[in-house]
């Protein structure tokens, strides 16, 4: 017996690539944009929204047949909020120097159009299993970009990863820096990370000819 | 004439019979059609064709490009002995036969320029070839003068894969995305120089970069200076070139730049043949003599002291702005660009006149950046369809009020002309 069945699979595996909230939705921009400049900031928000998701699914799941349809985003946002505050604590009190790197950015997590758009979306109308897989997989498949887009900016620009010189050292020049190489500082600089998930959309309709849009 | 000739274009013409429908054609057919007219004839549709096509505009703008290019290669040598000159306490005196149209000059110039120029065309045409043959289109011609525009408008000592990396990243970004030449949103070329801007600032501003060698040679005893006269004026420090020598661009500065004088020429070729719009050229000089006297204005009234940081760039005399930096060289090669420009007479006017206007008001207001030419154009080419859209509806609006207006009198039938008001919904 497989652990999930095939269209319990799919709310996990969709996301990753042909309903990816980014590069098809482009839901959460605004966060990819912000805090991709280092691969470690990247990985720690995709986990901190998968926490949120995940476990603001359930919530809502759980309560969909109680919540009034006309306070429903307020309620909402409360479940947000609430995950949130949870996540920015455990931060602050485990790994400061990053929470200080994200800043607001895990406070706009509350914000973040992926999370609304999946309780609206499908927590509001599904059971609490299925929400969380629809949660997980949702979340992975931002994360998934979020690390891709933090993999080529903190490498190209600042020629670490994780905080490792994997390329040498750019002051003492060594490594590939004694060949003349030098940081991109432009990829530093969030609209750099504009142009990176642009080319990944572009990389990904390009083999997926059916997901482009008809005008 | 020669036989010889004939039979290599029939050659190349059997060899294109050979290669159509391959893959490889359109890189094939670019190499063949730059050099020989196409053997075919149009089997359909119009048989008049102009002469001027894209091939021949490119090739007009690289021409007024090319004593631009010989001049930068000449003052690139001049600028470094003249800076090793002033290291060791002499001044170099000008004089153009003397110590400017040297051999020795022209020799940093090849070693320095040329190598820009190259790699310029080749890794663009690369792009281009590549991008022609993976969406099986014909090689497109507007990188013919991206390519030559480029290696002017950077430092002389930019490192060759720096902009190798940029011109990937303009060619690919700027233009290829958005469905390859014509269709471009920003100027290719403009965009290569704010990427290398960004991206390796160190190599693309500062004191340093002007002038060949001075980055190698800085700290080190045979250190020598290569400051811009605009980056002079930004911290406020004196400068020591008289105003013909910034006319006729004896002065450091990005490689081709630097000499008003043949620019103007270029642009009187460039007006003459018809490429280039007169009205961007001059509504942009307009533009920034109007900011330049505002500035002078303000520094007149005393409302800002020699203490403040912008004294020095305000204070310069309003119609100098135009023979230093590129401002002379964006407005008659860049912002006369006719796919990002404004397509419409009067949109070009406002324009022309935003771009000399900002560019101006960039130098001085952000010292920063001294050359504030490129971004002003940039973001003008971002409103330019913008303009062009409110020039058409302000059209279409007169037009029809004055239709509106209009007393018609058509005959009727018994042959009598009878008022009727035309009824615009």
């Amino acid at each position: 017996m497989a652990l999930l069945t095939k269209k319990d699979a799919s709310l996990i595996t969709d996301p990753l690539a042909d309903n990816n909230p980014i590069t098809i939705q482009v839901l959460g921009i605004c966060s990819a944009l912000a805090i991709t400049a280092e691969l470690k900031a990247s990985i720690v928000m995709a986990i901190a929204v998968m926490f949120v998701l995940g476990l603001g699914n359930v919530v809502i799941s759980l309560m969909r047949n109680v919540i009034p349809g006309k306070i429903r985003i307020i309620v909402q946002l409360i479940v947000v909020a609430a995950l949130v505050i949870v996540v920015d604590q455990v931060l602050k009190a485990f790994a400061y120097e990053l929470s200080k790197t994200l800043s607001v950015f895990v406070g706009l997590i509350i914000t973040n159009c992926i999370i609304m758009g999946r309780f609206e979306a499908f927590a509001l109308a599904n059971g609490p299993w299925r929400s969380f897989l629809d949660g997980i997989g949702n979340s992975m498949g931002y994360g998934l970009i979020l690390v891709i887009v933090g993999f080529f900016r903190e490498l190209l620009g600042s020629g670490t990863l994780l905080g490792y010189k994997v390329l040498g050292d750019p002051i003492t020049k060594t490594g590939l820096y004694a060949t003349g190489y030098e940081n991109n500082g432009f990829m530093i600089i969030p609209p750099a990370a504009l142009i990176v998930i642009g080319i990944i959309i572009w990389v990904q309709r390009s083999k997926n000819v059916a997901l482009i849009e008809d005008n | 004439m020669s036989d010889k000739r004939l039979t290599f274009k029939k050659r190349l013409h059997i060899i294109k019979h050979h290669y159509r429908g391959k893959k490889m054609a359109p890189a094939f057919n670019a190499l063949h059609t730059f050099l020989f007219t196409p053997d075919e004839t149009t089997h359909s549709g119009s048989h008049v064709r102009a002469a001027d096509d894209l091939k021949r505009t490119m090739n007009t703008v690289i021409m007024a490009l090319i004593p631009v290019l010989l001049f930068s290669m000449f003052n690139a040598g001049y600028q470094y002995y003249a800076a090793i000159d002033a290291a060791n306490g002499t001044v170099r005196e000008l004089s153009v036969l003397g110590n400017f149209l040297t051999w020795d000059n022209f020799w940093i110039g090849i070693i320095k320029v040329l190598p820009l120029v190259i790699v310029s065309y080749g890794v663009g045409l690369l792009v281009e070839f590549i991008f022609a043959v993976i969406k099986g289109h014909e090689v497109e011609e507007g990188y013919l003068v991206t390519g030559m525009l480029v290696p002017l408008i950077v430092p002389i000592d930019t490192p060759l894969w720096m902009l190798a990396v940029a011109v990937i990243f303009g060619v690919i970004i700027g233009k290829e995305v958005f469905g390859g030449t014509g269709m471009n949103i920003l100027n290719p070329a403009l965009t290569i120089r704010a990427f290398l801007f960004f991206a390796y600032p160190t190599w693309m501003s500062g004191d340093k970069v002007w002038v060949h060698n001075a980055v190698d040679l800085a700290g080190t005893p045979d250190a020598i200076s290569g400051e811009t006269i605009l980056g002079s004026l930004a911290q406020g420090d004196v400068y020591s070139y008289s105003i013909s020598d910034m006319f006729f661009g004896f002065i450091p500065g990005s490689v081709g730049e630097t000499s008003t004088f043949l620019i103007l020429l270029g642009g009187l070729f460039l007006i003459f043949s018809k490429i280039a719009s007169w009205r961007i050229m001059l509504s942009a000089v307009i533009g920034s003599l109007v900011m330049g006297l505002i500035f002078n204005g303000v520094v007149d009234q005393g409302w800002i002291g020699d203490t403040s940081k912008f004294y020095g760039l305000m204070s310069f005399p309003f119609w100098e702005h135009l023979i230093v930096g590129g401002l002379a060289f964006g407005i008659v090669y860049m912002a006369t660009d006719p796919v990002t420009g404004a397509q419409t007479n009067r949109g070009k006017w406002f324009y022309g006149f935003f771009i000399g206007f900002m560019s101006v008001m960039i130098r001085v207001f952000n010292p920063a950046y001294p050359e504030g030419v490129f971004l002003a154009i940039l973001l003008m080419n971002v409103f330019a369809p913008t303009i062009d859209h409110y020039v058409i509806r302000g059209n279409i609006k007169r037009r029809l009020k004055r239709l509106k207006n209009a007393t018609i009198l058509p005959k009727d039938s018994e042959g009598e002309e009878k008022e009727l008001q035309v009824e615009t919904a």
